[in-house]
Formats: C-alpha cells, structure tokens, sequence
C-alpha cells in the first residue's frame, strides 16, 4: 500500500499555496510535514483527505481496499478535538467508534485505545470536565480506537506536554510497523521512527 | 447502516442532555403564541379563526431557531471534518441530523401546539387534526431547513440569512398544513383534510430526498 | 471541434464578442422599447373595461416574463458552474441576480398599480402577485448569501446550490398558492384575452425589454470579469511587496 502524490498545484483563495509537489508514502513509513505558518502543512493535508479540490495533479492509493476512498480508510486529526463536551470521554469514542467502521465497537480496542493515552480513569467524566491536554488526548485516542490504516495528523501534539507527546509518538510507530501510513504536520521534532520529512519552504524557494 | 443510527443517537442524546436548545425553541413558540391575543385583542371568535396560521407560523418560527446549531456546533470542534471521512456519504450525514432534529424539536413542538391551542380558542375538533398535520409536514421542516443551516454555515449574519433562505421554502408546507385544518373545520371533514395530508406527505418526502443532497453539496463546499 | 459555449468560455474571448455585440444588441433594445411605447401611446386602443390603465401591462407583462426568465438563466448557469465548472458560469449567475430582482420589483410595483383602479387598493393577495413576491424573496436570499461570504469561489458554488433548490421548490410554491387562492376567495382571473390590437405592442415591448435584459445582462458580466482581473492582478501585486521571502503571505 502507498499514497502516491504526483505534480499536485493546490489554490485557496485565489492563491497558489502548493505548486509542483510530487511525494510517495509507502506502507509503514510517515511523512512529516514542516514548513512555517501558511506553507500549506494544513492545505496539503486537507488535499490528501480530499476535502480541497486539487487545482492540478493527482494524489492516489495504491493496494489499498479498492471499495473506499483514500478519505474514508483515513483518521484525520485537525486543530480542533472533535469530542463534544456534553457527551463522556467514552461516549465520545464509542460513537467514533461506531461511526468510522459502522459496526459496534468492541470494548476492548475503546479500553485499550484509552488506557494507551492515559485516559482510563477519565473514561465516565464529561469532556467539560477536561483539560485542554486531556481533551487533546481524547481526540486522538480515535486512532486507536478505529483501525483505518492512513492517519492524517494536523499539528497533533498542538496542547499536549512532552509526556503526551511521547505517547503519541509511541502510537504512531506502533501505526507504522503494523503496515500503516502517517502524514504529520508538525511544529515540534518528533520522535518517529522510518520517518522523512518533507520542508514546503524548500519546495517555495526552490520553486 | 450503523453510522448512520449512531449519528441520530448521538444528535439526541446531546439535544436532550444540553437541553437548552429544545427549552428555547418551545419557550419561543409559547411566547409568540400568548403575543397574538395581546396585539390582537381578546376577540375569542377571532382567535378561534386565525389560530392554525398563528400556530403554524409560531412553529416554523421556533423551529428555524434551533436550525442554525445543526451543523455549527460540528464544525467548530471539528466533528464535521471526522464525519466527511466516515462509513457512510455526507448525504446521510446530513439526513441523519435532519431526523434528529426533527425528532428533538419537530414532535415536541407538535405536541405542544394543542395546548396553545386551547389559549387561541381553537375548536376543539380540530386538535388531532392539527397534531397529525404539524407531525406529518414537520419533517419537511427540517429537511429543508438542513439545506439553509448547510449554506449558511460560515455566513456573516447566519441566523437572519437563515430565515431569509428558509422561510420562503417552507411557504407550502405552511399552506396545506393550515389547509388540513381548516377542511377538518368545515363541511366535508374527512375528504378535505385526507388530501391535505397527502399533499403535506408528498411535500415532506420531496424534502426528505432533496433536503440531505443540497445540504451535503453545501457541506462538500465548505470543507474547503 | 469546440463548441460555442466552449469558445466563450475563455474570457477573453467572452470580453472581444461581448464587447463588439454589447452596443447593437443597446441600440436594438432602445429603438424596439421606443416603438413599442410609441404603439402603445400613440396606436393602440384603451380597453374597454380598464380604460387607459390597461397600458401599465406593456410593463407590467414584459417584467413579469423577464423576472421567471432570469431566475431560470441563474438556474442554468448554476447548473454549469457545479456540473461544467464553466469559468463564466458564476459570472453569468452574479450578474443576472440583482436585474431580476429589479424586473421582478417592477413587475411587482407595477402590478400593484394597475390593480389599484380595478380592486380600489393598492395590494391584493392575488395568485399571480403574490407568487412573484414569493420569486422576489428568493432573490433576495441568492443575493444576501452571496454577500454575506468572504471567500468568492465558496460564495458562487454556495448560491448556485441555493439557485437549483430554489427552482426544485418553485413548482411547488406556485402550487401551493394557486390552491391556497382558490381556498380563501373566488376566481379572480383578471387577465382574460388580449385582444389582438394589444398583442402587438405587447410582444414589441417583450422582446424590447428581453433585449435590455441582454444588453445589461452583458455589460454586468462585463463588469464582472475586470473586477475579477483587478482583483487577481492586486493579489498578485500584495504577494510580491512583502517584505519577507517567499511563502510568508501565503494563507494557511
């Protein structure tokens, strides 16, 4: 399995934010994406997830389930945490759950999916009730809880401490080695392993 | 099928359990009701004759407050970007919180409205009819309503575009709605009202398919 | 082989033709409204129950026509712009919403004039008025949508979504009033036979004022594409002065 981008020019606004980019992310590898603000980290990303239209270009999945879409066999993981205050941590995750595969989950992937971001005794609490880094973690545990083989992470260590970052770094090798594929716009190093970067200031200036 | 029944679920349980917004949606219908006999005049003849439109046009009014939330509160934490990467199109996305909102506004509202009814002096004989007919012409209420909280999701003065955008839609459902009840009123009762509520049926089915795929068209747009 | 449509699509081409056609297409438009309102002035006959008011409908008809034909041109280059994505498209669509908002007021205004001899008020809820005022609400919602978002592309595939469900529901709008008029008084069809000495001034001045529609139709679009070019030449302009290298006035 690999997402193949080719030649991608991506617009917004009138603007070209991306020209000319071409990358392939082989199964088990992450791609992480730096860059300064506005280098398109978040635009590019919202392309793979299908969200942008592309102006040129064409980004694809090889030897991947050929019934769905790229999008839908992936976890996108944005700026917000997409977990309702008003609802549980574990109602959260448990219709994410139920959402993302449409079938029940099973309880032991939402226990160990929360126990892994060190949320288990948060489990019965009300978002409301959280941290901005718990709530953080809340909305990551979705990856783990959900198995989509592609993770679409936009700055996912926004909020979180080192030690939650480390779990996150941890949760994304154990992505990889399985097979998957990670793309990670990131501010921060992140301890990841097989992982290359991709610079959208180079490709500018270069450019 | 799952996603989409976790999505009414969801949709529910958060309408009930924050509650504020169904609170205020029927306390604006309650107040706009007890308004009209206070502009009008304590008239009982003319109340009892004006009292289907006021409690239609009271609960199309309630109805479209609680409308501009539908897809706002997903798109702020981000909900929206997870359920467009989800099992099902957005197109059931959209139809699924349509029913929610039906669920958690539209039947309150028409079980509310007999009991103002009765502070309007409606005839009695036409209460079923009026909770049949706002039951069956609701749906179409919120399905089309789904399509102007789908547009106006990013809109500088949301809510007043909303009515704007909404209201002329739901101009038919309006009519035969209040047409039901007035053929329940008059001399032929069942004949008059049977094709009202068939009309009201068609209305809320043609919403029902056409509603979920402009709203979804509108969402696609806006992931942007 | 392109088709025409095709052709006119480059708006560069789109700006020679228009331009070469745009002062005819004006000249016809005055020549054909001043016969027309000189038949209707000068030649054609009062009516026998309405007297000299019946000439309002020379207006009053050509705006009514105009106000469904144009919310049917914004339908179909709706239709283009979220199918094709022809580049003219959403310029075509922009630029027809506020002159049928106009021709529909005006049909709505004049209407109501001429109904002020014949029902003694200024406003009737008539089938026919109050269908149009109903197409004059849509307007207005295609209009205030479009101005109430930033982001231009977002605005025009927004309202061309609201154009095509608005001609979804406009059947059964009409629908629905014909049958709530019936319900709430007797027949009121005013408009019975044009008597032939009428039809002719009638159609000179429909096709007159479908010619003005044209003419304003494409200077608005006209219009429309130099702004757009502006707008595009001083974002361009904006990218190049700042002051820091490179990608640092990108959006994120």
């Amino acid at each position: 399995m690999q997402i193949i981008a080719e030649n991608l020019a991506i617009d917004r606004g009138g603007r070209t934010v991306i020209d000319g980019l071409s990358f392939t992310v082989p199964s088990g590898e992450t791609l992480v994406l730096s860059g300064s603000n506005g280098a398109g980290k978040t635009t590019l990303l919202r392309a793979v997830a299908a969200f942008l239209p592309l102006t040129r270009g064409s980004i694809r999945l090889e030897d991947g389930d050929g019934e769905k879409s790229l999008s839908e066999q992936a976890h996108v993981v944005g700026h917000a945490n997409a977990a309702k205050a008003n609802l549980t941590v574990a109602e959260n995750l448990a219709f994410w759950s139920r959402f993302l595969a449409s079938k029940p989950p099973s309880g032991g992937r939402v226990a160990a999916a929360l126990e892994h971001f060190g949320l288990a005794g948060l489990a019965d609490f009300p978002v409301a009730f959280l941290s901005a880094g718990q709530r953080r973690r809340a909305g990551l545990a979705r990856l783990l809880a959900v198995d989509r083989p592609i993770w679409l992470l936009d700055e996912p260590t926004a909020s979180l401490d080192a030690a939650s970052s480390d779990l996150l770094s941890r949760a994304v090798n154990l992505h990889t080695h399985a097979g998957g594929i990670a793309i990670v716009a990131t501010h921060l190093p992140l301890a990841l392993d097989r992982a290359r970067e991709l610079n959208l200031d180079k490709l500018r200036h270069a450019a | 099928m799952t996603a989409f029944f976790a999505l009414i679920k969801r949709d529910l349980r958060l309408a009930f359990r924050e509650g504020g917004a169904l609170g205020t949606a029927l306390g604006f219908f309650v107040v706009v009701v007890a308004l009209m006999p206070l502009g009008l005049g304590p008239d009982l003849k003319l109340l009892s004759r004006i009292a289907s439109g006021v409690l239609w046009i009271a609960l199309l009014l309630s109805a479209l407050l609680s409308l501009g939330r539908m897809f706002e509160t997903d798109y702020e934490d981000g909900s929206l970007d997870v359920l467009a990467t989800g099992a099902v199109p957005l197109e059931l996305v959209a139809a699924a919180k349509s029913i929610a909102h039906w669920l958690s506004t539209g039947i309150p509202l028409a079980v509310l409205a007999p009991i103002l009814g009765i502070l309007l002096n409606l005839d009695l004989a036409a209460f079923p009819m009026l909770v049949a007919a706002m039951l069956i012409g609701t749906p179409a209420v919120s399905f089309l309503g789904a399509v102007g909280a789908a547009l106006t999701l990013k809109a500088r003065r949301g809510g007043l575009l909303l009515a704007l955008i909404v209201l002329p839609l739901y101009i038919p459902t309006l009519i035969f709605g209040i047409s039901a009840l007035s053929a329940a009123l008059g001399p032929d009762a069942a004949g008059g009202s049977a094709s009202s509520l068939m009309i009201l049926t068609a209305i809320s089915l043609v919403a029902a398919v056409l509603g979920p795929v402009a709203a979804a068209a509108a969402l696609r747009i806006q992931l942007h | 082989m392109q088709s025409w449509t095709q052709r006119l699509a480059n708006p560069t081409r789109f700006m020679q033709v228009s331009g070469t056609l745009l002062p005819w297409v004006a000249a016809a438009a005055a020549a054909l409204i001043a016969y027309g309102l000189y038949l209707v002035f000068f030649v054609a006959p009062p009516d026998y129950q309405q007297g000299e008011t019946v000439k309002i409908m020379y207006i009053h008809v050509p705006s009514a026509w105009l106000a469904l034909m144009t919310y049917g041109l914004i339908a179909i280059s709706s239709f283009g712009l979220l199918v094709f994505r022809h580049p003219l498209a959403d310029v075509s669509a922009k630029a027809a919403a506020p002159i049928g908002a106009a021709f529909t007021l005006l049909a709505l205004i004049t209407g109501s004039l001429w109904g002020k001899p014949m029902w003694g008020t200024y406003w009737v809820w008539d089938a026919r008025l109050t269908s149009v005022l109903i197409l004059f609400f849509l307007y207005l919602g295609l209009m205030a949508l479009r101005s109430s978002l930033d982001d231009e592309g977002t605005a025009a595939k927004l309202t061309a979504v609201l154009a095509l469900v608005g001609t979804a529901i406009l059947p059964i709008i009409k629908f629905s009033v014909e049958w709530w008029n019936t319900l709430h008084q007797p027949s009121t069809n005013f408009t019975s036979t044009v008597d032939p000495s009428m039809r002719w001034p009638l159609l000179i001045m429909a096709v007159g004022f479908t010619l003005l529609f044209i003419a304003m139709h494409l200077a608005a679009m006209r219009n429309e594409v130099l702004r757009r070019r502006v707008k595009a030449l001083r974002l361009q302009e904006a990218a190049s002065r700042d002051g820091l290298p490179a990608h640092a006035s990108a959006a994120e």
